[in-house]
């Protein structure tokens, strides 16, 4: 039964081909939107979803960087730039700008670097792989924000675990102390946020070089070996260009990754003392509660950085977006 | 090999003995350094969950592991309303991981199959919607959710959710209808099923895979979200799990045990799940510009 179905279906599909082929007529008007409206039920739900939750939200900031909104949130009506000037004049906003800028460079180079060593690494043979490999998702896999919890509490001034070891080898003298309270330190706590976003940037840095290790075919290293290329003249000549693409792209998600990092700071100082742990990030969102259209006035700004680390990704990604 | 032919065989067996070699030095080398990384990023979570078991008389002590074990730690968070919260993790986690299925799955069908002005202009837009994160635009979304829109927290945080990791779903899925035969849902077609009916029937089942890593992806961002669900949220009886076990901090004297016994349950389970789906990650994440 089923197999006459076929056949009957079949013949109709191909009478159908014939017909077209006997008229080729200019497809009319309604037959022109209908094709253009073709894949709206297929899309439409995506675009009503990103409508609503992100460019609404878009739309909305901007709004509110030109509100004028008092600290009890009763809106006084359009305010011009006046936001705008307000969060230039302030006197924090130089250190937070410089901060920002140093955070984002250490991180994402220091990921990147340690990152380029455990891909070649982990690309090795050897026994446990596998499981070695799976031990390094844990902080990719977990919430930002509990990895940052635990290393609050193993940086504890009076038993925090790396207090602990570090009273073992020598170099914290005194429990309690300033030098044991590392997050109460500026400088130091920034050294140890960074430490804590190298440590959740890593995997998957590591994951995506090794994927593009991956895809670089064995014969071009057999070519080099026979032409007597030593270990690291084949890094430098074949491993590292073709690692590039891979690479780019890494560091250009690290960037965003880093640059909007809010949980690590947030739960490790809260930006402070004062705002002296702050990235442009943290200050936004602290200057929410105590004036939003500033607040709105510096998302905008940050909002020009996303936009241009977005443009340079989908310069980065035209090839693979042409394929698809 | 060496049992096929015979003279190779009556070799004297010190030849043939090498099939169980010892690792080289580089081996060792290699290895010796891997597991020293492996359990340098395992460690956190060891000391979150040794906190977790630490009984509160011990839990000031100078020591790396307690005397005992105070299990009790696990049964005791539950007195503090925590189960509400996990509900809602969970409420949060599930309706978002089936609204992204649900808005994905046609949209990265539809764009593997066809080809049609503003297939690429639809592209870039997920594209882009994976690179904004919620932080950039959180003053965007809270005055949006508190003016304009007023939903139940825990509705406006799937739709958020749902919105910002639709990319990684439909980019994953894209590559994985893209990868089936046509020829499979053509033959489906020609007996009269329906372009709906072909890819739920026919590609939806093969593409199995990448539909799992799809669900299990985007229920780990929804569970981990945090700035979006501080944002949106303020009793303790709306609040997911990531935001309440925050405000231990907060408090006088933070309860670690039990704020650590919370974050074991939020996060042992989510590093399992990651694990099944580790090997296709990276490909979704880049928009499969790394495979």
């Amino acid at each position: 039964m089923q197999e006459t179905v076929d056949t009957e279906s079949g013949a109709q599909q191909v009478t159908a081909g014939r017909a077209a082929v006997r008229a080729p007529r200019r497809p009319g008007r309604a037959r022109r939107l209908t094709r253009a409206l073709a894949p709206l039920p297929w899309l439409a739900p995506a675009l009503a979803l990103i409508g609503f939750a992100v460019l609404w939200p878009v739309w909305e900031m901007f709004q509110t960087s030109r509100q004028h909104i008092n600290s009890f949130g009763f809106d006084l009506g359009d305010y011009g730039w006046k936001n705008f000037s307000a969060v230039f004049d302030d006197p924090n906003l130089a250190s937070v700008m410089a901060r920002t800028g140093v955070w984002v460079f250490a991180v994402v180079a220091l990921t990147v670097l340690i990152s380029l060593a455990f891909a070649q690494l982990f690309n090795q043979r050897f026994p446990g792989r596998k499981v070695v490999r799976w031990a390094l998702i844990a902080p990719w896999a977990a919430s930002v924000m509990m990895t940052s919890i635990v290393f609050r509490w193993m940086l504890d001034p009076n038993n925090g675990v790396i207090n602990v070891l570090l009273h073992q080898l020598g170099i914290v003298s005194q429990f309690n102390g300033t030098q044991a309270s590392w997050l109460g330190n500026p400088t130091h706590a920034m050294y140890w946020m960074i430490v804590v976003a190298v440590f959740v940037s890593v995997p998957f840095t590591t994951y995506a070089l090794l994927a593009g290790l991956s895809s670089i075919p064995a014969e071009v290293y057999e070519a080099a070996r026979v032409d007597g290329a030593g270990r690291l003249r084949t890094y430098w000549a074949i491993t590292f260009p073709l690692l590039r693409p891979a690479m780019t792209v890494a560091i250009l998600i690290n960037l965003m990754n880093v640059f909007n990092s809010f949980p690590i700071i947030y739960t490790m100082t809260g930006g402070g003392p004062d705002s002296q742990t702050s990235t442009s990030t943290v200050y936004m969102y602290t200057l929410k509660t105590l004036n939003i259209g500033q607040s709105g006035a510096l998302s905008v700004i940050n909002f020009g950085v996303v936009i241009v680390i977005v443009l340079i990704f989908l310069r980065a990604n035209k090839n693979s977006l042409k394929e698809s | 090999m060496a049992s096929i032919t015979a003279p190779a065989a009556q070799r004297p067996t010190a030849k043939a003995a090498p099939a169980r070699r010892l690792p080289s030095i580089k081996t060792v080398i290699v290895a010796g350094a891997a597991y020293v990384i492996g359990i340098i990023f395992i460690l956190p979570y060891l000391e979150m969950v040794i906190t977790a078991l630490r009984p509160q008389s011990e839990l000031d002590d100078r020591d790396y592991f307690p005397h005992h074990l105070a299990w009790s730690n696990f049964t005791n968070i539950w007195s503090t309303g925590l189960g509400t919260n996990l509900a809602i993790s969970l409420e949060i986690g599930i309706g978002t991981t089936v609204l992204v299925l649900l808005v994905a799955i046609p949209a990265a069908y539809y764009t593997a199959r066809r080809r049609f002005r503003g297939r690429g202009a639809f592209l870039v837009l997920v594209l882009i919607t994976q690179m904004f994160q919620p932080t950039s635009l959180i003053v965007g979304i809270y005055q949006e959710f508190t003016n304009t829109v007023h939903l139940p927290s825990t509705l406006a945080l799937i739709l958020v959710n749902s919105g910002f990791n639709l990319a990684f779903a439909v980019w994953i899925l894209n590559a994985y209808f893209g990868a089936i035969p046509k020829e499979l849902e053509e033959a489906a077609m020609v007996d009269g099923t329906s372009r709906f009916g072909a890819m739920t029937r026919i590609i939806i089942p093969l593409a199995l895979p990448g539909i799992v890593t799809a669900l299990i992806f985007t229920f780990i961002a929804a569970w981990n979200e945090f700035i979006v669900a501080l944002t949106l949220t303020n009793t303790d009886s709306t609040e997911p799990l990531t935001v309440k076990l925050n405000t231990y901090l907060g408090q006088y004297s933070t309860d670690w045990q039990h704020l650590f016994a919370g974050s074991v349950i939020a996060t042992i389970p989510v590093i399992i799940l990651f694990a099944l789906i580790e090997r296709k990650v990276v490909s979704g994440l880049t928009a499969g510009s790394v495979k």
